[in-house]
């Protein structure tokens, strides 16, 4: 009993605290390969303070959405992250059918962004939120296929055992073939989902190319660092999902696995960090291809699991 | 062995999809290659007893299709200076929907076949049907001509997997006298690329109906 609360003491912690590094880590590994110094690790954290501490600019032809869409957001993202176990550890909420909740908390708080960037009235931020949408139909189905492995290869409808029970399994008896196939497909989701560079370019800013950044040019001070934060939450929570499928390890002892955790999910950022240095963005036209491949992954793995 | 066999062949068939999807004629050079080296492995994986036969094989497959081929075709590219896009006819998302379909099918279809148990564990005969499939659509769908001679190339992939579960029984020469032929084959379309493209000036296959004297 103490165990538990002592681990979703941590998991609170983790993820109240962590996920800006990531960031950091990830714009670290680009500066290095660019041979750049970069920003320091933690720079997320210091806008973060900067923004909240600064006043607000609110365009006079917006409604409440405008306000409420970064907040909602923020919550959606968050709650989600409860439904998701970091590494070897329980969710603090888990429930037959939570998968289902948890894709629709983040397609929650894409609906009050996209709402939020069309209630400025300004084209460009229409256009982002048409290609947010847009994208994310296409990367809904791979989530749902990778989710339907998990489903079989574990047999409840509920994260928590789903996402734990690659780790139940000998390596004889792992679907060795499946998993790294739902893992290629959610790892290109991340990528996707969090707007990072074969979708989408996050420093870019030229308004006609950008996704995620184009719909929150408006957004300024303490709304903008919510933005800022859900978007690194988001990043993490996918993170952390994306690792219980690749790497499925766990040593009995709670004072390594949650180290090793950590360490696995900086190695992920800085496996982000490559692919986005040695990578450029796709056109916008071939976006949607390499969406339907990471479905299509997710469906071979799921075939397999079949046969 | 079988979970390194089905390893590579789910490989194969992920390689197929790239072919497919890629708009790019070097990549899907490329990836033909690597699929090549890929399914040079797996006589080593599948043989049984040491024996140099399928040593010799593995090389004679990996030199081939990982390297002169690939070679020829970079060559014919060279020469023939045409675009480097693929001009599929029907869009690339649907060809590789069709592609992942044809895969699908050729699971379901292999299960249903009477094979015996130790070939029933293995992907080795969906693959071989997913590859074929995944040759006939780059044949059928593909405007260039290097494009079908790359569509010809996984079709006889799929035929080599397909050969790979009678590789106990199969003579060794026959399998050289395939690659030797494969050889050929691509060498000859690779000069005649080059001949098309300087008598006419334009690769696409559609026209090459209407060629007279």
């Amino acid at each position: 009993m103490i165990a538990h609360a002592f681990n979703t003491l941590i998991h609170l912690v983790l993820l109240i605290t962590m996920p800006p590094m990531l960031l950091g880590v990830i714009n670290k590994t680009k500066a290095w390969f660019g041979g750049r110094v970069g920003p320091p690790v933690l720079q997320l954290y210091y806008d973060l303070i900067r923004l909240v501490q600064k006043g607000m600019v609110i365009s006079t032809t917006t409604t409440w959405i405008f306000q409420a869409g970064p907040i909602i957001t923020l919550g959606a993202v968050l709650l989600a992250a409860l439904l998701i176990p970091f590494g070897r550890f329980d969710a603090p909420i888990h429930f037959g059918g939570d998968l289902i909740l948890f894709a629709y908390l983040f397609a929650l708080g894409r609906f009050f962004t996209t709402a939020a960037a069309l209630d400025t009235g300004s084209p460009f931020e229409g256009m982002g939120a048409a290609r947010e949408v847009t994208f994310a139909c296409l990367s809904e189905p791979a989530l749902f296929l990778a989710f339907l492995v998990l489903v079989k290869l574990s047999g409840t409808y509920s994260l928590t055992p789903m996402l734990h029970s690659p780790m139940a399994h000998t390596f004889v008896t792992l679907p060795v073939a499946s998993l790294l196939l739902i893992g290629a497909g959610l790892f290109i989701i991340v990528l996707a989902e969090n707007c990072r560079i074969p979708v989408d370019d996050p420093n870019t800013h030229l308004e006609l190319t950008m996704i995620h950044e184009v719909m929150v040019l408006d957004h300024s001070g303490p709304l903008l660092g919510f933005i800022l934060y859900g978007a690194s939450i988001k990043l993490f929570v996918l993170c952390a999902l994306l690792l219980n499928v690749i790497a499925p390890f766990q040593s009995r002892f709670a004072m390594i696995d949650w180290p090793m955790f950590i360490v696995e999910m900086l190695a992920i950022s800085v496996v982000i960090g490559v692919v986005e240095s040695v990578m450029a963005r796709l056109q916008m036209r071939h976006v949607p291809t390499l969406l339907v491949s990471a479905s299509l992954l997710c469906g071979f793995g799921f075939l397999l699991m079949l046969r | 062995m079988n979970a390194s066999v089905n390893a590579l062949l789910v490989v194969v068939l992920l390689l197929n999809l790239f072919l497919l999807g890629t708009s790019r004629i070097r990549a899907l050079i490329q990836g033909a290659a690597l699929q090549g080296i890929l399914l040079g492995c797996m006589p080593l994986l599948l043989h049984q007893h040491l024996s140099p036969f399928p040593f010799v094989i593995a090389a004679a497959t990996m030199i081939l299709k990982g390297s002169i081929v690939p070679q020829m075709l970079f060559k014919a590219l060279r020469d023939a200076q045409i675009k480097r896009e693929v001009e599929p006819l029907i869009g690339l998302i649907p060809t590789m929907l069709l592609g992942a379909l044809g895969t699908a099918i050729s699971i379901a279809f292999a299960s249903q076949l009477a094979l015996v148990p130790e070939h029933s564990q293995t992907l080795v005969v969906p693959a071989s049907f997913a590859t074929v499939l995944t040759g006939f659509l780059l044949l059928t769908t593909r405007i260039k001509a290097i494009t079908q001679v790359i569509g010809y190339l996984i079709l006889e992939n799929g035929i080599y997997i397909f050969g790979m579960l009678l590789l106990e029984a199969m003579p060794f020469l026959v399998e050289l006298g395939i690659l030797l032929d494969l050889f050929v084959g691509i060498f000859v379309v690779s000069i005649i690329i080059h001949h098309i493209n300087r008598e006419f000036a334009s690769l696409d296959t559609r026209r090459l109906a209407s060629l007279k004297e």
